[in-house]
């Protein structure tokens, strides 16, 4: 289905205004929430592309998990307050920040203006994507055979980062440490 | 899209949130006369026959109560968590199928608000959102305690999504599809025939552990006693303990909505959604309609079908209420980490080798 040029830059407009805010409002956890709406604006342009999959893992993943854990880390560790201290910016840095923003633009700009649209990859167009039973079918189907190995791999990281976690969590203290705390609450109680 | 198609999407979508909007006041008085049988009361009966309009003067009177905001609170956060809590319990019932694909004036229309090849990942994604109406409600009411309810919430409701999720992996393992239309075709098919009693493949007799573990994730997810610690009122401090008047009215519509999604879901996967009950079909054929006034009395059945299954789920859920005490905070997180997520993994075990076998 081809994408309706209204709804797009509904959803694109949206995007670009919540990063705005995601950059200019000064509490973290507002800045978060914002991030959240720009995740769920590239959703609805994924959507309308027929790409149900990606718009379905955009709002798991990312709205929904990452996002969730952002929140609680910046609630948890009472960041909000503490965290966006506005210094005034020399002009030095500025000029620096101003001339990447042209050079970034400039390079967008090209890379839009020079690149032509190649078709699918192999035989993954649209209409045999469909025949074959969807994209969520096909990508698993794939995932699940041709591409079992990066995929379990790719587990197997997680994995590790789990266990890390777990063991940095539950390291023991060193005994000095421990004897440290306990002397200092009992010359604060004195 | 022709006109006709945006008169029956627009009718769908008309019908799905129409209902799903009426569901909060009915479900109120049901939870309130159910709570008075099984503690032997009388309950509401003062407004219609067994008080059936007592939510008429409720939210009368929620929406002309004095909308007090308290200073302390971030005005505009503050203002949208209970919305947010209510888009996200809207959406999720668009993928559920509510009868067989129809044909009118020669076009197929199919009986689901929006047909996505990614199926319940829908559900899923849309669940994970309800957690913001919960985080940020309690973060912008500016209060410690509706922090710290909202933290555990949100926490309870993190760890049972994966049960959730997992559970629901059998599933797709033995009828190899996430859509729920094709799901519940397929939950049709015939599985034993004991005489005159056929036994259909429905998800509960395939997956009974996975079932039960749905079940109770699903409770968890819509925050229901004996999981609903986010409210809580007797000993601890709920998330929405700044709100008042109809914003707090809005945090319950969202609750029960909640519920109907769920019970929609239980009903859907497991227990042949909109498959007819036992008789019907009997009845359908020995009527001996013509072909139009078939389809559409079938499409009737349907719909009488799946409200019917998830009417027995919605009563489930106030049953349970009323019977099962409250977790505490450290045995909910037992429950979910120690015990159903080992479950739920176990289930795709079982069902693996089941499926290498050759058993379903």
């Amino acid at each position: 289905m081809e994408i309706n040029p209204a709804f797009f830059y509904i959803f694109a407009g949206l995007a670009i205004a919540f990063s705005l805010l995601v950059v200019i409002k000064k509490s973290a956890i507002a800045s978060a929430f914002n991030l959240v709406c720009v995740f769920f604006s590239f959703a609805g342009i994924y959507a309308m592309m027929d790409a149900h999959l990606i718009a379905a893992i955009q709002i798991i993943v990312y709205a929904g998990a990452v996002m969730v854990l952002f929140l609680f880390v910046i609630m948890l560790l009472n960041a909000d307050n503490a965290a966006f201290d506005m210094h005034p910016i020399g002009r030095g840095k500025r000029l620096v920040s101003a001339s990447f923003v042209v050079v970034m633009a400039g390079m967008f700009i090209w890379v839009f203006k020079n690149t032509t649209y190649l078709g699918p990859i192999s035989n993954f167009s649209n209409a045999n994507v469909e025949a074959a039973g969807g994209n969520t079918q096909v990508l698993s189907e794939l995932m699940f055979s041709e591409y079992i190995l990066p995929f379990e791999l790719t587990s197997v990281l997680l994995l590790a980062a789990i266990i890390g976690t777990i063991a940095i969590a539950k390291r023991k203290k060193p005994a000095a440490l421990l004897n440290g705390g306990s002397a200092a609450k009992g010359g604060n109680a004195q | 899209m022709t006109a006709l198609e945006w008169y029956v999407t627009a009718g769908k979508i008309g019908l799905v949130i129409g209902l799903l909007m009426t569901v909060a006041p009915i479900m109120n008085w049901v939870e309130r006369r159910g709570a008075a049988i099984i503690q032997n009361r009388v309950g509401p009966n003062r407004i219609g026959p067994f008080g059936i309009f007592q939510a008429i003067p409720d939210a009368i009177k929620f929406l002309f109560k004095e909308d007090s905001i308290p200073g302390h609170v971030n005005g505009f956060y503050y203002f949208i968590a209970p919305i947010i809590v209510l888009i996200p319990a809207c959406m999720t019932f668009a993928v559920i199928p509510f009868g067989d694909p129809i044909t009118i004036m020669g076009q197929t229309f199919k009986m689901q608000t929006a047909d996505l090849n990614v199926g319940f990942l829908y559900i899923f994604a849309m669940a994970s959102l309800g957690v913001y109406g919960l985080i940020i409600g309690g973060w912008a009411s500016n209060n410690k305690f509706a922090l710290l309810g909202s933290m555990r919430s949100s926490s309870q409701m993190i760890s049972y999504e994966l049960s959730l999720g997992l559970s629901v992996i059998g599933l797709v393992m033995v009828f190899s599809t996430v859509e729920l239309g094709p799901m519940v075709q397929k939950q049709a098919d015939v599985m034993w025939q004991l005489g005159p009693i056929a036994i259909p493949r429905w998800g509960i007799f395939i997956q009974p552990l996975g079932c039960l573990i749905f079940v109770i994730a699903s409770f968890a997810e819509a925050n229901r006693l004996p999981f609903d610690l986010p409210e809580g009122e007797p000993e601890i401090v709920g998330f929405h303990v700044e709100y008042g008047s109809m914003k707090f009215a809005t945090f319950m519509m969202g609750e029960y909505m909640n519920m109907a999604v769920a019970s929609g879901l239980i009903a859907t996967l497991y227990f042949g959604g909109y498959q007819m009950l036992p008789g019907m079909g009997t009845l359908l054929d020995s009527l001996q309609l013509s072909p139009a006034a078939y389809m559409w009395s079938k499409l009737a059945l349907q719909n009488i079908s799946l409200a019917f299954k998830v009417g027995l789920f919605m009563w489930l859920f106030v049953w349970v209420r009323w019977t099962v005490p409250r977790f505490r905070y450290d045995q909910l997180m037992d429950l979910g980490w120690k015990m159903l997520f080992p479950l739920a993994l176990l289930n795709v075990f079982i069902t693996a080798v089941m499926i290498y076998l050759g058993w379903v």
